[in-house]
């Protein structure tokens, strides 16, 4: 399948002949993909294609048999622990249960990364940084509240608060709107919307939730059994004559 | 199978090792994490003193109170003092101590990283650029690599005032006079292997516990699985320990 490129825009992500597994299971098989760094990029696939361990495979956390995957003009396999670490800081990440540090409050959650990455911020700084981010995610009023006082939507809402503290350039979204209510659900995917163009991030969103994918995509990208089977944007792909994907637009 | 359970046994070693030089490694890593270390204290020293008075004074108490009788029918009562407080310095108070920390901090240790792994906590660490055996495991191995001696020094001091009141009952004898006893056969050498290999017990404990909360991939079910693994690895450790410190105790007396 050839790659869609985005010819006009700064490519911040490239894979290439991708592939992954667990022990004798393919997990990813020849993955290629370009995300442009102004993009919404949304991975639909059914549970257990691989979605997920892709956007792992590109912040490192997830180690690959095969290919190629550039972050940014870095090739991720090549990097040590050290430059690996630099490049994370630029890629932030949103668990699919908000991996809040339950021991800590909102507030100490998103101030823990900043503590260790910003060290030449003042406190002032820091904590005008983590206001803004709540805001910008709607929870400023839940700023002193430890994890288990929050609800799935807000949790998610805050570990996305501590990802974008850090004002990274790449979104990695793992199932944002999984486990949600209909309304909350919404109210995720369009605060991604928001986000990418507050803080003009690209971002690649994993889901199996349509509606979520038809808000926040500019571009989609469908996988099942470790593979793209389509791609395109959400009208491209609508009338594809497919059960699979037909099943997501039904 | 056999064959199998071996192979898995010695990969299992080879991965210990690994993870504590990295652990090593983290330690002289700057900056140092000092407020996780001090909560770390906190929480493996301080919340351990409860568990730790009352066992270490019963220990003391119930150890001469069935001692004594058997000395008396040998003519040999006024050496209990001497002969509980060594036993207790050298070998039950840290030993007990130990296996005491080991089910409580240990399992501790081990239920709340592989329940941070679980949850994706520390896959959130490492793709904020923060390092998690750095945050995480040397402040853990650290913390209870000194927290265990200063406990042991302390159970110690508790069995030995256990032992007081057990003697007491029925003999009359001051407490100077029973610490002076207690003291007269015990050397200061006698004090430092004992010392030294609960610094050992404490740092095993720390990193066995750390390795197995670490590496759980089983979800809800791992974490039973390291919290249990946790606390029979370190209390494993701690016999094997002893043991060699007292081979190495042996062949530097002699």
């Amino acid at each position: 399948m050839t790659p869609v490129v985005p010819t006009d825009k700064q490519i911040v992500i490239r894979i290439r002949g991708l592939y992954k597994s667990f022990g004798s299971q393919e997990v990813l098989r020849d993955i290629n993909l370009d995300l442009s760094s102004d993009e919404n990029l949304v991975i639909l696939g059914r549970s257990g294609t691989g979605k997920s361990v892709l956007i792992k495979c590109i912040v490192g956390l997830e180690e690959f048999v095969d290919g190629y995957i550039n972050v940014m003009g870095n090739d991720i396999s090549q990097l040590d622990e050290f430059e690996l670490n630099v490049i994370r800081k630029d890629i932030g990440f949103l668990f699919q249960g908000g991996a809040l540090y339950d021991s800590m409050s909102v507030e100490e959650n998103i101030l823990f990364p900043l503590d260790r990455i910003a060290r030449e911020l003042s406190r002032a700084e820091k904590n005008d940084l983590v206001d803004e981010v709540l805001e910008s995610v709607g929870l400023l009023d839940a700023k002193y509240k430890m994890p288990v006082e929050l609800s799935g939507g807000m949790r998610k809402r805050a570990g996305l608060a501590r990802t974008l503290v850090l004002k990274p350039r790449i979104l990695l979204y793992d199932e944002p709107t999984t486990g949600l209510d209909p309304f909350t659900s919404e109210g995720i995917s369009e605060l991604i919307v928001s986000i990418k163009e507050k803080y003009k991030t690209a971002g690649i969103v994993v889901t199996h939730d349509m509606k979520s994918a038809r808000i926040t995509a500019d571009r989609m990208i469908i996988m099942d059994q470790g593979q793209i089977i389509a791609r395109g944007s959400y009208d491209d792909l609508k009338v594809i004559d497919h059960p699979i994907i037909k099943g997501f637009f039904n | 199978m056999a064959t199998k359970k071996l192979s898995n046994f010695f990969i299992q070693l080879a991965n210990i090792f690994a993870f504590t030089v990295l652990t090593v490694k983290y330690m002289f890593r700057r900056p140092f994490e000092h407020n996780e270390f001090v909560r770390q204290l906190f929480l493996v020293g301080y919340k351990s003193f409860g568990l730790i008075s009352i066992t270490a004074f019963i220990m003391g108490l119930v150890l001469t109170i069935q001692t004594r009788p058997v000395m008396e029918e040998f003519g040999a009562e006024s050496w209990v003092p001497t002969m509980i407080f060594i036993s207790i310095v050298i070998e039950i108070g840290p030993v007990i101590t130990a296996l005491l920390f080991a089910g409580r901090v240990g399992s501790r240790i081990g239920a709340e990283l592989s329940s941070m792994r679980i949850t994706e906590q520390i896959d959130a660490m490492e793709v904020s650029g923060v390092y998690p055996m750095k945050y995480l495991v040397t402040t853990r191995v650290l913390a209870t690599t000194i927290m265990l001696p200063a406990l042991v020094l302390y159970a110690d001091f508790l069995a030995l005032i256990g032992s007081y009141i057990g003697y007491a009952m029925h003999n009359t004898i001051g407490i100077v006079l029973f610490i002076r006893e207690a003291f007269d056969e015990l050397a200061f050498s006698d004090l430092i292997p004992a010392t030294i290999k609960t610094f050992f017990f404490g740092f095993f404990i720390g990193i066995l516990s750390c390795f197995t909360g670490y590496n759980t991939n089983r979800g809800a079910e791992g974490v039973g699985i390291a919290t249990n693994s946790a606390v029979i690895l370190s209390s494993l450790s701690i016999f094997i320990i002893d043991l060699i410190a007292v081979q190495i105790t042996e062949i530097l007396i002699q």
